[in-house]
């Protein structure tokens, strides 16, 4: 019984919790026993604490018995990156720096969540502050692909697709600042959304690039992940750039999605993401699957036609100026005073030196990395060379998505060049692991949803295709990825992962 | 720093370090500043695109005065907040000297 409920999507735990077939205890107590036996081959998970998370089913299970009411996800275990903010819960996001520290509070993802009734499983690894896309960069130790342990899990939301695509969590919150939750999910054949920026609030999320950070689902399927997005997203006052707009209802556009109809739905083919003289660097497998799937969009009544969005060729560039130089600037709080490492201060070294020796031991190559570039464009005399014509780029990288909009009702791509890439492959070479966010950068940087659902496999490794909507338009990634996905399982005969669990 | 506008000497490493309070081993520098001025190399191609009269975006979603009600709220209890720091004396922070002499 227990091997079986790790296997169930979030739709049907919820049935089998609601007719009582399975309790919230069974199905905690299922889930902590793979990750006890399986996780130590992935290390998905940082933290896991199996008393409270047993607790807190059990008290579900009370509360069920005694007739009182319910939040919506009662007794559903769920998986976070380990860069929301949970309250007396280790948080590292993935670095040295902040090992062992209790936050004293919840992030607002996290109180959502706990609000609704689920059962916090554990924390899951990280690249270390969200900087990567194979998880490689972790202070922890890499996690591994559970479709190949010699493989990436993507990154840097690497131990929320791992364990969730090796059945250790149903589902998990991921975070995306220029592909983190989508090119994992591609990777590990997981469907993953970034909602519109500013829909999901960044409250008690350990800060990386603030104008791109989002958090969101990471799932088995398109209906569980906007479930969790209708739990988790909203306004947040606690969050100055939260939007304060009604949400689409996620749940029906991916119920509307399944049935299988887009007739009236014009889908654009982005030509500088894979298209024709924009191919170098992608793989031919990766290619054949997304034309698979976009063959498919159009069998299902979907217009399809190639659109053209020059701008995307400088969102790399852009991207990689934008990023470290909000990064420089959010991890300047890691000073070793108020939370977190602090090393030298043995009373003969003044502040700037402990400062100094506490971030060179926190923190690992890639975020000083990342800090020193940061500085150097935010630098007088440089500023307007690069961070100013990065985010002049931006502006006109939102101009292509807009003029694209007009004519269709969604953009699609590979949501990743490559497939899972070996662990160690691309370490050394910083410029070939951000190549792996080609793809997924520009929704990033024009803030849109952009949504990454599976649509095959290239050398029996997924490949997932990407869905870019218009800002607060989310549902239509919901739409469109549910009808893909029913389709491919209609003719596959059973779900993508499952193909994944027959191996076994 | 080195005017070549997109390369980084180990010189221009060290002071950008010095900048962020990074204490860099020699073995960091060489590295950093081979990689780095790689990376640059290819981020600086923003310097290509057409921006003659483009606004540069700050946000993707433009948010003007956000203001939240003026009403006062609990603040984290103290103990909680200092629990979590590397050193705390007499209910405070407390911090390295800062002045290179004893006062």
């Amino acid at each position: 019984m227990s091997t079986d409920l790790t296997h169930l999507d979030v739709t049907a735990l919820q049935a089998a919790l609601a007719d009582g077939s399975a309790s919230a205890v069974e199905v905690t107590q299922a889930h902590l026993d793979a990750i006890a036996a399986a996780d130590g081959g992935l290390n998905s998970y940082l933290h896991v604490d199996a008393l409270t998370a047993l607790a807190t089913a059990a008290d579900v299970d009370r509360r069920r018995a005694a007739g009182e009411e319910l939040g919506r996800l009662a007794g559903v275990p769920v998986a976070l990156k380990d860069v929301v903010v949970t309250q007396g819960v280790p948080t590292t996001s993935g670095s040295r720096i902040l090992e062992g520290w209790l936050p004293p509070y919840d992030a607002t993802v996290a109180a959502r969540l706990k609000a609704a009734g689920t059962v916090l499983l554990g924390k899951t690894n990280m690249d270390e502050f969200a900087m990567g896309s194979s998880t490689e960069n972790s202070a922890y130790g890499p996690t591994r692909n559970p479709w190949d342990h010699d493989r990436i899990p993507g990154g840097s939301s690497g131990g929320s697709s791992a364990a969730v695509a090796g059945f250790l969590a149903p589902w998990s919150i991921g975070t995306d600042t220029g592909g983190s939750i989508r090119q994992p999910a591609a990777v590990t054949g997981l469907v993953g959304h970034k909602p519109t920026y500013g829909s999901v609030s960044r409250y008690g999320l350990i800060a990386f690039s603030s104008s791109l950070d989002q958090a969101g689902p990471m799932a088995r399927t398109v209906a569980d992940a906007a479930l969790m997005h209708e739990v988790i997203g909203g306004h947040d006052p606690r969050d100055s750039t939260s939007i304060d707009a009604p949400a689409a209802p996620f749940v029906e556009a991916a119920r509307q999605g399944a049935t299988g109809d887009l007739s009236g739905v014009t889908v654009g083919v982005v030509r500088e993401l894979g298209g024709e003289g924009h191919a170098e660097g992608y793989e031919p497998g990766v290619l054949a699957a997304f034309q698979a799937g976009v063959d498919q969009l159009r069998a299902l009544g979907a217009e399809v036609r190639e659109v053209s969005c020059t701008s995307f060729d400088l969102a790399l560039a852009a991207y990689y100026l934008i990023a470290p130089s909000e990064a420089s600037s959010n991890l300047s709080r890691f000073d070793g005073v108020r939370y977190g490492l602090r090393v030298g201060d043995d009373g003969s070294r003044d502040l700037d030196e402990v400062m100094a020796m506490t971030r060179a031991q926190g923190f690992g190559a890639e975020v000083k990395r990342r800090i020193i570039l940061g500085t150097y464009a935010l630098s007088s005399g440089y500023y307007e060379a690069y961070y100013g014509q990065a985010q002049k780029v931006r502006t006109l990288i939102g101009r292509d998505f807009a003029a694209a909009f007009a004519d269709v009702d969604v953009l699609v791509s590979p949501t990743s060049p490559i497939v899972a890439f070996p662990i160690g492959q691309r370490v050394g070479d910083p410029l070939s692991m951000y190549a792996a966010d080609l793809c997924t950068l520009p929704a990033s940087l024009a803030g849109l949803p952009a949504i990454s659902v599976p649509c095959g496999l290239s050398e029996g490794l997924p490949v997932g295709l990407q869905v870019m909507a218009p800002a607060l338009a989310d549902d239509r990634c919901y739409r469109v990825a549910a009808a893909l996905e029913a389709a491919q399982d209609a003719a596959r005969g059973g779900t993508f992962l499952g193909q994944l669990a027959a191996r076994a | 720093m080195s005017t070549d506008s997109s390369s980084l000497s180990r010189d221009d490493v060290a002071h950008l370090a010095q900048l962020s309070r990074l204490a860099v081993t020699d073995e960091e520098l060489d590295l950093y500043a081979g990689q780095l001025g790689v990376v640059l190399g290819a981020v600086a191609r923003v310097q290509d695109a057409p921006t003659a009269d483009v606004a540069p975006t700050t946000h993707a979603v433009p948010l003007t005065n956000v203001y939240r009600p003026d009403v006062v709220a609990p603040s984290l209890p103290r103990e909680q907040v200092l629990a979590g720091a590397p050193a705390a004396e007499d209910d405070r922070f407390r911090v390295p000297r800062i002045l290179q002499e004893e006062a």
